[in-house]
């Protein structure tokens, strides 16, 4: 039996310990808002935070997520994670749509640690997430829209 | 909901924007959609109204990222006069009335969707609008033509009634199904040409949208397949123990295609495929390389091949002028959908529902039930979001499909079949590998007298259904489209081909033969004027004269992107234009070295792709076609040592990442010409577009993709 804390819930699970966050998420929780793409950390599509930290849930052992705080894209709801989504809406970013949430996951710390970020700053956070779609343009755009929503910029 | 036996007559239309060919469409029969909880109006097959005002769209298309739920619930919505912030949509059973108008099957590819489906979905706007204009006014006792209607609702402006959608719905669904409704003219559109956000994106940015990956059913087992090493290997022998000792472990089943570790949840299934011990026959396959492959192409590419088009006298003009010559190959390469191949498939006693991301739903449907042993009426097909599809998700062979159903068959539970990334690499159907030899003459003047084309490689349309409609005098459309048809005003021409029998699966890829084509045909026009002292966009304007459309982007990109003022320091600008899909783009790439690799700043695009149904998805399709292209020209390979696959996954496959993507703009060409393709026709030039500014910045010619860094130093 491991206990985390996932989206501000505390959830008991029975699994084998070394089950990747991901399956756990997906398979036990049934939050599908978070992908499988790769399952080597490569791609990003899986991402959600533990402790604050963006992590990749498909190599993550359940056992070390062990009385933690994951949070998933469903229980994104802090002010910024609010500002990407609506930001990731208004600019239409997602095209097949399925590596988005590991995106706004990813941008989400990036949002916390830079109240604006650069250019600079989006490229080196952002570079383990893969879109197929080359949605990049976009995703760019949008982190720096919601870096202003979120500071109260509206418009 | 009830429908009378008049209204399942045959309702004909004309679509013109299929090739003029009619199309019928009926109102199904109640398709395989379950009865909604209250009577709606469904006057056909594309659209529903509710009681309360809801207007759903039925798509018949694959959503994997082109926007189309978007762009045909607009044109769907226009005719309707639908309030756009009640419009939602649905996808569509697989039933006939869904069928691709032009290809007869229910299918999403060749960039069609807008030109196929856009006649047929305003037309079903249409008729949905009269009946409920029919509605109101014999409900007011007023003539049709004196009520008017905008925003869902029919209003009689002399009395000043007004009646919504949804209240007249139940009296609509009752009238008879009209004939020959006009459509809007294009004066009066207040969606179609308007920037409209995309209906998916809140779905997909919250994690809601379902792809068939997050398919739960009671009872569900996950399952893993171990394939053969080789595309011709078979489990020879199975020793299963450890795997079935892996706590979780339910079965593990032989199906052919390879052997499938059953479990509760994909971890164990993870774990019981790592301890699975298979001893396989490796078959014919087992000895191909890349390297033999390449070798045995180019020497192919030295005899004369069946002619694909032929015009004036190559030989004599060859042996006139003064003669270019280059050799140019591509890899094979994987779709690599973010989201790998997955299926979901209940399969039961007399009934079998799917739930896959189909780009082929009738073809995906009939091999389904097939493997199922049962009749198509007991299987149900869901076509869920697909999280990315590229062509891989429209397979003949229906290969993922079929392995689910065997799986399931042998299960006796609802299963989900999901393969690894490294599955998904491995499992073939790829973009073949080409070679190109072209040899090109041209006079003193820099005119190109002659243009000889020999292309090497495998049909993907050999041995599949549509090899009737598809090869033509032994040549597959498909392995010279973009060569061909060459646009340049050339005399002398002469391309053949070389059909090549490799026991690698290959399948259509993102743009088709353009993906090779053009980077051949725009590479060697850069060669040429290299070669000739001329300037690659004047050499290009002087072989393009009447071609308007062509000439008219290549003209755009040029003049957006600064082509006639010098680049800035350490950069070099590559342009090319193409067509395909019958649509139009130019690009011009701004790029420079970073530590001895390259950088692309700018992509400047022009698209003519005739009326634009929304702009957004238009510009997001081609941003999204640099990147994509970029990817395959800069990192893209699958290759084969000893018969196997040596890639395995994104760091051996890489994809461009954000730091890498250019900016991107994108300027369309104004057109009332009929909406053309948008999802594939912004690949081909950039490929060539990259090489081009190579050379410009490097001196050194790019005849190989993808690029390798001793090919720039």
């Amino acid at each position: 039996m491991i206990t985390l804390e996932v989206n501000g819930r505390s959830v008991v699970v029975d699994v084998d310990p070394g089950t990747p966050l991901l399956w756990v998420l997906r398979e036990n929780l049934q939050l599908m808002g978070t992908k499988y793409g790769c399952g080597a950390a490569q791609c990003g599509s899986c991402t959600v935070h533990v402790d604050g930290n963006a992590v990749r849930s498909c190599v993550l052992p359940v056992s070390a997520a062990a009385g933690k705080k994951v949070t998933t894209i469903e229980g994104l709801t802090e002010p910024s994670g609010a500002a990407l989504k609506q930001a990731w809406i208004e600019l239409d970013v997602p095209q097949c749509g399925y590596c988005q949430t590991g995106q706004i996951m990813s941008a989400a710390i990036l949002l916390r640690q830079k109240r604006q970020p650069s250019d600079a700053d989006i490229d080196a956070c952002m570079g383990g997430n893969v879109c197929r779609c080359a949605t990049y343009v976009r995703i760019r755009g949008a982190i720096h829209r919601a870096a202003a929503l979120a500071r109260g910029g509206a418009r | 909901m009830t429908l009378d036996v008049s209204r399942r007559e045959f309702l004909r239309v004309s679509a013109t924007a299929a090739g003029g060919m009619l199309i019928a469409f009926r109102v199904p029969a109640a398709p395989a959609t379950p009865t909604p909880p209250e009577p709606e109006f469904a006057p056909n097959a594309f659209v529903r109204i509710a009681a309360d005002g809801r207007v759903t769209v039925i798509i018949n298309k694959a959503e994997m990222g082109q926007g189309i739920c978007t762009s045909l619930s607009m044109v769907l919505a226009e005719e309707l006069d639908a309030d756009w912030s009640r419009i939602g949509f649905e996808f569509a059973p697989v039933d006939p009335v869904y069928a691709h108008p032009g290809f007869g099957i229910q299918m999403t590819g060749g960039s069609t969707s807008t030109m196929g489906m856009t006649e047929p979905m305003r037309q079903a706007g249409a008729v949905a609008r009269a009946m409920l204009v029919t509605a109101a006014a014999r409900r007011w006792g007023v003539p049709e033509a004196d009520c008017a209607t905008a925003g869902g609702a029919v209003a009689h402006p002399r009395s000043g009634r007004r009646a919504g959608y949804g209240e007249l719905a139940a009296a609509a669904a009752r009238l008879p199904v009209p004939d020959g409704v006009p459509l809007k003219p294009a004066a009066q559109w207040k969606l179609i040409g308007r920037p409209t956000p995309r209906l998916d994106t809140r779905a997909k940015v919250e994690g809601s949208a379902v792809f068939s990956i997050d398919v739960n059913l009671p009872g569900m087992l996950t399952a893993l397949v171990a394939h053969p090493p080789t595309f011709t290997g078979r489990a020879r022998r199975i020793r299963d123990a450890a795997a079935r000792a892996v706590p979780g472990v339910v079965d593990v089943v032989d199906v052919g295609s390879g052997v499938a570790v059953l479990a509760k949840g994909f971890w164990p299934a993870k774990l019981g495929r790592d301890r699975l011990e298979v001893e396989w026959d490796l078959g014919e396959a087992a000895t191909l390389s890349s390297e033999a492959l390449r070798q045995h192409y180019r020497e192919l590419a030295g005899r004369p091949g069946l002619v694909a088009h032929k015009a004036g006298d190559v030989d004599a003009a060859l042996a006139a002028g003064r003669v270019l010559r280059a050799d140019y190959e591509v890899p094979y390469l994987a779709h690599a959908p973010m989201e790998p191949l997955n299926c979901v498939v209940d399969l039961r006693a007399d009934s079998c529902e799917i739930w896959a991301g189909s780009q082929f739903q009738t073809v995906d449907h009939a091999a389904a039930a097939a493997a199922a042993g049962l009749p198509g009426a007991k299987v149900k097909l869901h076509t869920t979001f697909l999280g990315g599809g590229f062509g891989r998700r429209a397979n003949p062979a229906s290969d993922y499909i079929v392995e689910a159903v065997k799986i399931a068959k042998a299960a006796k539970a609802p299963v989900k079949m999901i393969w690894t990334r490294t599955d998904d690499l491995r499992a073939g159907y790829y973009r073949p590998m080409w070679h190109s030899r072209v040899a090109a003459a041209c006079d003193e003047a820099g005119a190109i007298t002659g243009w000889r084309h020999t292309i090497v490689g495998q049909s993907i349309i050999a041995g599949t259904p549509f090899e009737p409609m598809m090869i033509k005098d032994g040549i597959d459309s498909t392995s010279v489209e973009g060569a061909a048809d060459l646009a340049y005003a050339i005399p002398n021409v002469l391309v053949d081909l070389h059909t090549t029998k490799v026991p690698v699966p290959t399948l259509w890829w993102r743009s088709v033969g353009h993906s090779h084509t053009a980077f051949v045909v725009e590479s060697f026009l850069d060669e040429i004027a290299a070669a000739t002292r001329q300037d690659p966009l004047a050499l290009r304007r002087r072989l393009l004269q009447g071609k308007d459309r062509l000439l008219g982007v290549l003209e755009l990109a040029a003049a957006k992107s600064g082509w006639s003022t010098p680049a800035p320091a350490g950069r070099a600008r590559g342009l090319a234009v193409h067509p395909s899909f019958n649509s139009f783009v130019a690009v011009v790439l701004e790029v420079s070295l970073e530590r001895g690799w390259p950088r692309v700043h700018r992509a400047t695009l022009a698209v003519d792709c005739g009326r634009t149904i929304n702009p957004g998805t238009v510009t997001a399709q081609l941003e999204g076609a640099v990147g994509f292209a970029l990817s395959t020209a800069l990192y893209s390979a699958i290759t084969l040592a000893d018969g196997q696959v040596e890639q395995s996954n994104f760091h051996d496959y890489r994809m461009l990442r954000l730091h890498e993507m250019p900016a991107v703009d994108v300027h369309v060409v104004p057109s009332e010409a009929q909406p053309t393709g948008i999802g594939e026709p912004g690949v081909p030039p950039v490929a060539p577009a990259l090489c081009n500014a190579l050379f410009r910045l490097t001196g050194r010619r790019i005849r190989r993709l993808p690029i390798r860094r001793e090919d720039l130093a």
